[in-house]
């Protein structure tokens, strides 16, 4: 029974011992590597992670409105008919997505759904006193709405509850109202208004959307924003953020809505995070190809060093796939011993930057972690590529003829 | 041509080589022939000198008899196996059932002790050193007179200490051939007798032939036969007058036929 790798791993240990200086140079490169690959990934997860917390927290992954209104043109064209050239737009009024009661179950049953929120949502004043503040209102269901953007989560102060004439306020306002919790405010549309009392002020991560929000129950947006029974828009939380896009597009096919995903609404944020990650891959792929390029050096000094060994041992019988292997094995120890060390380091960056590097409320600015599963795949990928790195100097150790190395 | 191929797979000589040459940097104005048409028959039990001054060739020849570099032409049997065709990975194989080597005195792996220098041709093979083993190697170093230095490191060992363990190591899997290049080259008068002795008693405890390349002629009057090497041509074969005949020797130069007794 033949040990699998027995040889080579015993021959590439006790190499890579003897070595003692260049093992160690090149373990420390490898980690210093491994801890900026990893660290990278982790500093620009955390900080996505962040970016898309607090800019899609308070959003709905997939909305469903009515279409806008357009200005229909002539079916056809015919010869001679006269053709405006020049199109005024239609203002867009407020409108209720029609039959929404009966769209909701079927939205619900929609594969890949978690939950759907009616709303009705407009612009007002809020007024208290003197003070008078331009807002967007928005009718829901509590309960259904805290399913779609967690809002339960976001009260500062309060609580939440959205009994008929009670409302959610955004912080900001409420500082530039002087309003706290059991506070009363006046909200306007047009021509109405209706007094109500506020249970809960919300942090919804955005600076002008905790000046402008107001939450109140459904009904009362309906009777303020004269759409009695009505909702503009039908709210979607899917059980996967990334699936909206593909979700909004088969949606779009079946119903005649207007239905954007998270995506389209924040083209600009999806463009930035996509031009991160490849950044960031970018910058990982570079790292590697200088830790993969500095193992195969320091490995290709080896192969010269040892060329008398290597005689020696292809004399005693090694094979040239033995004589390979053997420094393949230390190509490999020398990624996986590296991406241990790397890992530790990373480990510590992360947590010096948690621990200094703070935002001016004296909190981190945003938590980095360091996942089991990067951690191992980082490591994966570092022994993966040391392994790469020793073929070169593999080879041509083995094409060494083991007569011309026992000469030197 | 004294040798036809047929005749020599047929003669069961351990070690036949016939009408080989060797040129190396073929093709390159440097192209040197280093052998030119050399034949030599070696049988079991022999002990071999392989004499001659720098320059004749015969690490080159030890070379092509040990497997580690091929003839340019000619044909070359060992333990009844025709190496030309080969690959290397037969070759390997073949080197490792057939053949131990003792290098000049440096030539034992310094990251590795005296003991795990001589179990090192098992763990090439297996993959693991098994029990068997390393008692084996255990019991070869304590033969050549070194259980107390079986944990050292050739660093640590003197030179005829070292050239000791490489005659353990050559000999842990009992090979047919045994091949010392300058086996007490760099070695005082006093290590290089030590050295000798121990491959002769070895000798003469089991039936395994040695070939040793010396320019050494006080070892070479040692051996059984000698053959000298001149120009890449054998220039004398004979018995050491003095020496046992009858071993089993068998000697051809590239002058005659063999002289099977």
């Amino acid at each position: 029974m033949t040990a699998w790798l027995g040889f080579e791993t015993r021959v590439a240990v006790r190499f890579l011992r003897e070595g003692r200086l260049q093992t160690v140079l090149i373990m420390v490169g490898v980690a210093a590597g491994v801890a900026v690959i990893a660290y990278i990934s982790a500093l620009v997860t955390g900080l996505q992670n962040n970016t898309f917390n607090k800019t899609l927290g308070g959003q709905p992954h997939v909305t469903l409105q009515s279409r806008d209104d357009v200005v229909t043109p002539a079916w056809r064209k015919e010869p001679g008919a006269v053709v405006f050239s020049d199109v005024q737009a239609k203002a867009q009024r407020l409108r209720s997505v029609s039959n929404w009661q009966s769209l909701l179950p079927l939205l619900e049953q929609w594969p890949g759904v978690a939950a759907v929120s009616p709303i009705v949502a407009g612009g007002g004043l809020a007024i208290r006193g003197e003070a008078t503040q331009s807002i967007a209102l928005s009718g829901v269901d509590l309960d259904r709405y805290d399913r779609v953007v967690k809002l339960r989560e976001k009260v500062v102060a309060g609580t939440a509850r959205l009994e008929p004439g009670e409302g959610i306020i955004g912080i900001e306002l409420a500082s530039d109202l002087g309003l706290r919790p059991g506070d009363r405010l006046l909200v306007r549309t047009g021509t109405v208004g209706e007094t109500v009392r506020v249970t809960a002020l919300v942090d919804l991560g955005v600076r002008e959307l905790n000046r402008r929000t107001v939450i109140v129950p459904l009904r009362l947006a309906q009777s303020l924003l004269g759409l009695p029974g009505g909702a503009t828009s039908l709210d979607l939380a899917l059980s996967d953020v990334w699936a909206a896009k593909d979700m909004a597009t088969d949606m779009r096919r079946q119903f005649p809505y207007k239905i954007e995903s998270w995506q389209e609404t924040n083209a600009q944020l999806v463009s930035a995070l996509n031009a991160q990650s490849v950044s960031t891959g970018l910058i990982r792929a570079i790292v590697l190809v200088v830790v993969v390029l500095g193992i195969a050096s320091v490995l290709v000094v080896s192969v010269v060093q040892k060329r008398r060994e290597i005689g020696i041992l292809r004399a005693m019988g090694a094979t040239r796939g033995q004589m390979v292997r053997v420094f393949l094995v230390q190509g490999g120890i020398v990624g996986a011993a590296g991406s241990v060390l790397g890992l530790g380091l990373a480990l510590l960056m992360i947590f010096l930057f948690t621990a200094f590097v703070r935002g001016a409320d004296g909190q981190p600015l945003f938590v980095i972690t360091l996942p089991a599963s990067l951690a191992l795949q980082v490591a994966l990928v570092a022994s993966v590529c040391g392994v790469l790195a020793a073929i070169a100097p593999a080879r041509r150790a083995a094409a060494m003829d083991p007569a011309q190395a026992i000469r030197i | 041509m004294v040798h036809n191929a047929p005749a020599a797979a047929q003669s069961g000589h351990l070690i036949e080589l016939v009408d080989v040459h060797k040129s190396y940097n073929i093709g390159l104005p440097s192209e040197a022939e280093v052998l030119h048409g050399l034949s030599l028959s070696i049988d079991r039990g022999e002990f071999v000198a392989l004499i001659g001054p720098s320059g004749s060739g015969k690490s080159t020849l030890l070379n092509i008899v040990g497997l580690l570099e091929r003839m340019t032409t000619g044909s070359y049997r060992i333990n009844g196996t025709a190496v030309a065709s080969l690959d290397d990975r037969a070759l390997t194989m073949l080197r490792r059932d057939t053949l131990g080597f003792v290098f000049q005195f440096h030539h034992l792996l310094p990251a590795f002790t005296a003991l795990e220098n001589v179990t090192m041709p098992g763990l090439i093979r297996e993959g693991r050193v098994s029990r068997q083993q390393l008692e084996r190697a255990r019991e070869l170093l304590a033969t050549v007179g070194l259980s107390d230095a079986m944990d050292k490191r050739p660093s640590e060992l003197s030179g005829g200490m070292q050239q000791r363990v490489a005659i353990a190591r050559a000999l842990v899997f009992d090979p047919p051939v045994v091949l010392a290049d300058e086996p007490t080259g760099n070695l005082d008068t006093a290590s290089s007798d030590e050295v000798f002795q121990e491959l002769r008693r070895m000798h003469r405890e089991r039936s395994t032939s040695f070939v040793i390349v010396t320019h050494d002629p006080r070892l070479a009057a040692r051996c059984d036969r000698v053959v000298e090497l001149v120009d890449g041509a054998i220039a004398r074969d004979e018995p050491v007058a003095g020496s046992l005949p009858g071993q089993g020797a068998s000697w051809t130069g590239s002058g005659g036929p063999p002289a099977r007794p």
